[in-house]
């Protein structure tokens, strides 16, 4: 059945970022027929909608307005709701990034109807538009149909496989008008300067957890993954090792930290809760060290060691050196 | 000024991963043998954030809302003797099997009965289906601002003030009350509640409304009124065994696993 999409953009640069155009994939696939459309919002949102046209967009809501660079949620989901409208769109997708988190439920609610979050999957099952979502934790998985329409979703980066570019494909441009009110303001941003290979993007990760006993495990965390290469290997932790304050936040992997899906996951002195394998099961090849041979780790991984990560994670260090 | 927090039960979302299970033809979560439900993490936290302000302002009333069945009178009273002033449950068979859509309807229905409230206080996810996404319905059928993800909220001169976190640290987002806020672990532990706090809470009487009194339509909540339709709910497959490198000392342990690395050219 024939369905209008319309994806909501995030910009890198002047180009469309990764996870847009994996949007713009399960988009055209679940359009079957339908358009598809994309909204683009910030001062470089006419450039980028080139780069949407070659990731499968048909039609771009532009809305060049440089307020838009900022993210505030009463200006973007107005311009969001408009492009829903003109596109007559039945699927809105988004991502489950800062900006769709807090989009999707707007979105829906302004426009009475239903946001499932963080999907996995987006399939058209008989006719049926349907979703799937972890829930529990990680323990459960769930597919939902909708009963209003649009139908909207939060998409997972890197859970849909993106087009191969079509190089010079054109499409329709439509602006949308400047910015309107927000009542809320952005009064300040504390960012830490990302250096060095970034969590989401290492082929490798190295994290560790509340086994390692305390900050100075970190310590050899580090190590670890500098002599993996540093340009090949960043490195993770728990929630429980970032709450009690042994190592960032912003390195947190799982269910409310970051998604990795790196070829590589070392998981050292963590049990494997499922709220942390939320945010690491999509990896090609785990492996494990963890004191406790019954610990869940074990379940998911390919390879592991049984042993006190004191020991072994030094012996892995001169093996990596031989 | 008037908070509301919003807190729910839920099955223990550190249940082992072996004793999680699902009954397939009914969709539902089989209760683990032995494990009781308790207050969503977050929510403890939400409850956490409306404390610290309540303390340094001085003059505010806390009521916590939980939309659940009379079990959830446990999660209202863990929030009661944290410091909250009174206990609203809102119960009827009307509103069983709601999806976030109508579970927001009727928590916004009660947050307008109440009548001066000025800020809602929500948890960033409830830990059972982790959607996210009824504090903002919240806000937008009230017509509120809102801010998602804090890690500190203040209120002052009519303004809330959050710090939503971000990917690579946080952002300071302010907004006319009343506003509602979804709170992070990132604020911190909430607080134990003291014997004599736990003994006064359970003697507190939690007032409960039902549909009639929200003046709802049952056929816009629970079930009747969802717009997520459960089709399936099932235990993802988690591919493979492990291999356990043995050896006789962790050097030779650390040497097959290297050497099995390099030979799957993952290394
Ligand atoms: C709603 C919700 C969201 C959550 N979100 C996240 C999230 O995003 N990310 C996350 O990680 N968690 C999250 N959690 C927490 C999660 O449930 C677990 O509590 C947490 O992941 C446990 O961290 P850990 O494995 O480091 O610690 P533990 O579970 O304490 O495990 C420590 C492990 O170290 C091993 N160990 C101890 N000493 C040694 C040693 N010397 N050598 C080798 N091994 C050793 C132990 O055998 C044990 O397996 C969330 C929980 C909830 C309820
Ligand atoms: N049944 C409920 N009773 C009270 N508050 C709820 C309920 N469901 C959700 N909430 C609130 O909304 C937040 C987000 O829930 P959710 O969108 O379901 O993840 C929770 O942390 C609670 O603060």
């Amino acid at each position: 059945m024939a369905r209008n999409v319309l994806v909501v953009g995030e910009l890198d640069g002047g180009e469309v970022d990764s996870t847009t155009a994996e949007l713009l994939a399960a988009g055209s696939r679940v359009a079957d027929g339908g358009s598809v459309s994309v909204t683009l919002l910030g001062s470089q949102a006419g450039a980028a909608a080139a780069s949407a046209f070659a990731a499968g967009a048909q039609r771009a809501f532009v809305g060049a307005d440089g307020a838009y660079d900022e993210f505030r949620p009463d200006q973007w989901t107005q311009a969001v709701s408009a492009s829903v409208e003109q596109s007559s769109a039945e699927v809105v997708l988004m991502a489950q990034s800062s900006v769709g988190r807090d989009l999707g439920p707007r979105l829906a609610f302004g426009l009475d109807s239903a946001v499932a979050m963080d999907c996995i999957a987006v399939a058209d099952d008989g006719g049926t538009l349907t979703v799937t979502r972890p829930c529990y934790g990680g323990n459960a998985n769930a597919t939902y149909s909708f009963a209003t329409s649009p139908a909207i979703a939060t998409v997972r980066a890197k859970s849909q496989d993106p087009l191969p570019p079509q190089a010079g494909a054109s499409g329709e441009t439509v602006e949308l008008p400047a910015a309107g009110e927000s009542r809320s303001t952005i009064a300040g941003r504390e960012l830490a300067v990302a250096e060095g290979l970034q969590l989401q993007e290492a082929p490798i990760v190295v994290s560790g957890g509340r086994g390692l006993g305390g900050p100075e495990g970190f310590e050899m965390m580090e190590e670890f993954a500098a002599t993996i290469g540093r340009d090949k290997a960043a490195v993770g932790a728990s929630r429980a090792a970032c709450d009690l304050g042994w190592y960032p936040v912003s390195q947190q992997v799982g269910l409310t930290g970051k998604v990795v899906t790196p070829d590589l996951y070392v998981a050292i002195a963590i049990s494997g809760a499922s709220q942390h394998m939320a945010g690491c099961s999509g990896s090609k090849t785990i492996i494990a060290v963890n004191r406790d041979p019954d610990a869940n780790i074990f379940n998911a991984s390919r390879w592991g060691i049984v042993g006190d990560y004191k020991d072994v994670v030094p012996a892995l260090i001169e093996a990596l050196k031989e | 000024m008037h908070f509301v927090v919003c807190a729910k039960q839920i099955p223990d979302p550190e249940t082992p991963p072996s004793a999680f299970k699902i009954d397939e033809s009914k969709n539902e979560v089989v209760p683990a043998p032995g494990i009781s439900p308790v207050l969503s993490q977050f929510d403890a936290i939400a409850a956490e954030a409306a404390l610290r302000i309540k303390e340094a302002s001085g003059d505010a009333k806390i009521t916590v809302v939980s939309l659940g069945q009379e079990s959830a009178q446990a999660a209202i009273k863990q929030v009661l003797a944290m410091g909250a002033d009174e206990g609203l449950l809102l119960d009827d068979p009307a509103f069983l099997g709601g999806d976030s859509y109508a579970t927001a309807r009727t928590l916004a229905a009660a947050v307008e009965k109440l009548g001066d409230v000025d800020a809602v206080f929500c948890g960033r996810q409830a830990a059972d289906w982790d959607m996210g996404q009824v504090g903002l319905g919240v806000a937008t059928l009230l017509g509120w601002p809102a801010a998602i993800i804090a890690k500190d909220v203040q209120i002052a001169d009519g303004q809330m003030t959050a710090q939503r976190v971000m990917p690579d640290g946080f952002e300071t987002v302010q907004m006319p009350l009343p506003a509602v806020v979804t709170v992070s672990n990132e604020l911190g532990d909430p607080r134990y509640p003291k014997l004599q706090q736990i003994m006064q809470a359970a003697r507190k009487t939690v007032t409960k409304w039902g549909a009639a009194d929200l003046d709802l339509d049952p056929s816009t909540v629970g079930a009747a009124g969802s717009r997520l339709k459960l089709e399936r709910l099932f235990i993802p497959q988690v591919s493979g065994e492990v291999e356990l490198i043995e050896g006789d000392t962790a050097q030779e342990q650390a040497a097959g696993l290297v050497a099995k690395l390099r030979e799957a050219k993952i290394l």
